[in-house]
């Protein structure tokens, strides 16, 4: 039995200790916004937060969660009530097939939580982990630049 | 009538951010009850339903892939029919509801799925106005429709609802060609931009994706692949899996999987699965790959382009060049590998794939399953981008086996491996070039060859499962209409195209966005701009110099407008420095009878490393009438950026029994750094048909960066990757 708190609440769930915690938060507790892309840490489609930090659930062994507070997509904001983020990619359109768009929202959550008035350079750098291969990156750039000013930390 | 669009943030007013929620079974959605849906394109009740409540749903064979056509397909009927966006609703990819429009390639799903359903709408409305003539007492003259209610243009307060004309019920009426269309000065939802429905979804991981479906009773299923393509299965040790929970082993032949209940379970027993395979090693060696391609028996000749005299007008040419071209095998390499979910029992397969062809893949598993394809029925969801055909379909095939065999809804996610490793590929492409240029330095002798493999067109690649399982399928490979585009996009006076269509190819081929068209226009336009530089010719001036197209030399002239081209020969002169800049353009009409597209790369050369890095690229785009500004843009930037990646690195590599790019480390794609500024002029034409956006600005980006380096470093890159072990031998040959 594994303890796992994500999004706010606490579950105790059992899986196997070496079960990667993407397969967990998809197929035990339903929460669809983390993505299978690789199962390589490679791709950045699973990202979800811990502690506020970007993570890779992929392949990161559930066992090795412990105290660490998770939040997923689901957990920053709903279609009636997105995220600054969230509503900033939607503003921009930053999607085509989306479904690089969880990475690349989770791992923008993380990067706008410890970083003011990020450049393009910067926010390029940031992203440098996380594929695209629908060619949306310009968007994806044009939507944290928005979201950044949406969360007031932009110039 | 021409309008250049360059704003995108403004949306259409009202639209809001609906979200349209299509249903995932079928549903009976204002068909009389008891009563099979129509599906034959000649009806209207096929494409178009309206509830009493005046909601408008829209059937649609075409699926939307990450293209956006469920924003603008929608735009189509709603102007025609002259009712508000939002209450259109879209089916898609059902192939028990929705009509085959063919399978979602090609630039097609406006240009011709869209068109159709149009004049579905056009009939329709038609038909509604008559009804309202009945009902009103005034003559159609008098009439006019707002948002979906019909009244008397003196007397608005005298009206009716669509929804109480036709409500619920069947329109019984064959689509009528002759239906008049509504005057494109009157539209005032199409070629507005529109926001796509399914992003809030997406953005909040709220929207259904394949990846996230399950059915109750489910069991998670993966395939073991052989560790070589053509390797037969000789021994199972089931015993090696026994200690991982609840796991069963599946075999039929050479096909093997496993099942498990949860899905980590069966990703632990896939990988510890104990099996024994033949030795195989048919795959070329890859040093020798276009000896290999050119030493393939030719099964036909196809002759693309034969005008004038090409032979005698070369022999009495001023100046003759030529150069061979080539372009590596790649793979779609979709974010998410693919997946689905079937439930085969009782004779019936209820399949769920995000297939870009439903329809075709209805008869593909029927074939798989050895069952009569109308017991087969399978329903649309998205899966990760799709850019033609990749393991959708092989991974679709999968599931169906299995839950046949196990008798058992089955899930099966590929892995990453299975993806790159064995989804079908984009075929290497080899072209030689010649070109007679008169005293003038005009081009009056053009010559072309093609080696790429044959065609099955009406066939689809044969899929891993029954090929595995030995299940009898017909030989066929297809790799898509990849000779277009052979034949120039200018009317030089002589001119002879030919492909050579061989039998075979190393790889199971398939189509990948823009295929061929993009490697042929590769080959044609930085060939011309050799042909251009031999002369002393701006490339701008050199190809305006050519064209009659008056729609052809409006885009090119935007193109070079927007990225600021001064007039001068290649190569730039300044080539100082450990970074070399240049500038290259390319003109294409797609398959010479659609959308014009014009591009300017810029690139900087690290002389050094070898390393490109493309900067900005400018494209004009000219595909008739644009249906949704915004969804334009955002294909063009894909076809743009994931092309550049496509251009600059990407390659399948192999050895002689397997493919060894298995992921992101070994096929590398472009990252946030490196992507260029795409920058977009759009021609929008009221008055044309609008034409497909897709694929036509992914042929820009190899010829225009191509001529970019030769600009910057004076070397001709004539291999597709540019890599930096290449641009180094390139400028080492030249020292
Ligand atoms: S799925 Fe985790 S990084 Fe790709
Ligand atoms: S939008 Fe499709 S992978 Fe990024």
């Amino acid at each position: 039995m594994v303890t796992l708190v994500v999004n706010g609440k606490s579950h105790r769930l059992d899986v196997e200790p070496d079960t990667p915690l993407l397969y967990v938060l998809r197929d035990n507790l339903g929460l669809h916004g983390p993505k299978f892309g690789c199962g390589l840490a490679q791709c950045g489609s699973c990202t979800v937060l811990m502690d506020g930090k970007a993570v890779r659930s992929c392949t990161f062994a559930v066992s090795k969660v412990g105290q660490g507070k998770i939040v997923t997509l689901e957990g920053l904001g709903t279609p009636a009530k997105p995220h600054p983020i969230q509503q900033a990619f939607i503003d921009e359109q930053a999607a085509q097939c989306g479904y690089c768009v969880n990475g690349m929202i989770m791992q923008t959550a993380a990067f706008l939580g410890a970083r003011r008035n990020p450049s393009e350079r910067d926010i390029r750098q940031a992203l440098a982990d996380n594929l695209c291969r629908c060619g949306t990156h310009q968007r994806i750039i044009a939507a944290v630049k928005r979201a950044a000013v949406l969360m007031g930390k932009g110039a | 009538m021409a309008t250049l669009v360059t704003t995108r943030r403004e949306f259409l007013v009202g639209t809001g951010a609906l979200v349209v929620s299509f249903s995932l079974t079928p549903g009976a959605l204002a068909q009389t009850a008891g009563k099979k849906k129509p599906v034959a394109p000649t009806e209207v009740d096929t494409f178009l339903a309206i509830a009493r409540d005046g909601t408008v749903t829209m059937y649609t064979g075409k699926v939307d892939i990450g293209t956006g056509i469920r924003a603008a397909l929608p735009q189509m009927v709603a102007e025609e029919l002259d009712v508000r966006l939002d209450r259109v609703k879209m089916v898609e990819g059902d192939t028990a509801l929705t009509p085959d429009q063919g399978p979602t390639w090609g630039s097609l799903s406006i240009q011709i799925a869209g068109v159709q359903i149009r004049q579905a709408a056009a009939t329709a409305r038609k038909a509604l106005i008559e009804l309202a003539v009945q009902k009103l007492g005034m003559p159609s003259a008098d009439l006019a429709v707002r948002e979906g209610v019909v009244f008397v243009r003196a007397e608005p307060h005298r009206r009716v609802a669509y929804g109480d004309l036709i409500g619920d019920q069947d329109f019984n009426l064959k689509v009528d060609p002759a239906a008049p269309l509504k005057n494109p000065k009157d539209y005032t939802i199409v070629s507005q931009p529109v926001p796509r429905p399914d992003i809030p979804g997406k953005v909040t991981g709220t929207h259904t994706y394949m990846h996230d479906f399950r059915v109750p009773g489910m069991l998670h299923a993966r395939v073991v692949r052989p560790p070589a393509i053509g390797a037969t299965l000789e021994r199972v040790d089931e015993a090696s899996v026994r200690r991982i929970k609840g796991v069963k082993v599946v075999r039929q032949n050479d096909f093997l999987a496993v099942v498990a209940e949860s899905e980590w379970a069966a990703v632990k027993a896939a990988r510890a699965l104990k099996a024994t395979w033949s030795k195989w090693e048919g795959l070329p060696e890859p040093a020798k790959l276009w000896e290999h391609v050119r030493n393939t028996p030719v099964a036909k000749d196809d002759v693309a382009a034969n005008v004038g005299n090409a032979k005698t007008a070369m022999a009495g040419a001023a100046k003759t060049l030529k150069a061979t071209y080539d372009f590596a095998i790649h793979t779609h390499g979709s974010m998410g590998p693919a997946c689905a979910v079937a439930d085969v029992r009782d004779g019936k397969a209820e399949i769920w794939s995000p297939s870009q062809a439903p329809h075709w893949l209805k008869r593909e598993v029927a074939v798989t399953l050895q069952m009569d394809p109308a017991n087969v029925h399978i329903q649309y969801l998205d899966g990760a981008g799709c850019y033609g055909r990749n393991g959708h379909e092989d991974c679709t095939a999968d599931a169906a086996l299995i839950s046949k065999l196990i008798g058992k809804p089955v899930r099966v996610q590929w892995s990453r491996e299975d993806e790159h490793g064995w989804d079908p590929k984009g075929p290497p492409t080899l072209l030689e070039l010649r070109a007679g240029l008169d005293a003038a330095g005009s081009v009056v002798a053009w010559e072309s060859e093609l080696w790429v493999p044959k065609a099955d067109l009406t066939e689809w690649p044969r899929t891993l499962a029954a090929t595995h399982a030995r299940i009898p399928q017909k030989e066929a490979i297809n790799p898509g209409n990849i000779h277009r585009n052979l034949d120039v996009s200018y009317p030089f006076p002589n001119q002879h195209s030919v492909a050579h269509r061989l039998a075979s190819t190393p790889f199971r081929p398939s189509w990948i966005r823009t295929p061929g068209r993009m490697q042929n226009s590769y080959a044609n336009e930085a060939f011309l701009d050799e042909c251009a530089a031999a002369v002393g010719a701006d490339p701008v001036e050199y190809r305006l110099r050519h064209l009659t197209d008056p729609r052809g030399i409006a885009v090119l002239r935007a193109a070079a407008m927007r990225a600021n081209w001064q007039p001068r020969p290649a190569p730039n002169r300044d080539q100082s420095g450990p970074i070399a800049k240049g500038r290259g353009v390319a003109y294409v009409k797609y398959e010479n009878t659609r959308t014009y597209v014009a591009g300017v790369a810029e690139v900087e050369v690290n002389k050094q490393t070898g390393a490109i890095r493309c900067t900005r690229f400018v494209v004009a785009h000219d595909c008739g009438l644009i249906i949704n500004p915004d969804g334009v843009r955002a294909q063009v930037e894909g076809n743009i950026i994931q092309t550049v990646s496509r251009t600059l690195k990407e390659e399948v590599k192999w050895n002689r029994s397997r493919v060894t790019s298995v992921d992101w480390a070994s096929y590398p794609i472009l990252r946030f750094p490196e992507v260029p500024e795409v920058v977009i002029e759009l021609i929008n034409r009221l008055n044309e048909p609008p034409w497909g956006v897709g694929e036509p600005a992914a042929c820009l980006p190899p010829p225009a960066i191509s001529n970019a380096v030769f600009d910057a470093i004076g070397v001709r890159l004539r291999s597709v990757p540019y890599t930096p072990a290449k641009v180094k031998a390139a400028l080492g040959a030249k020292a």
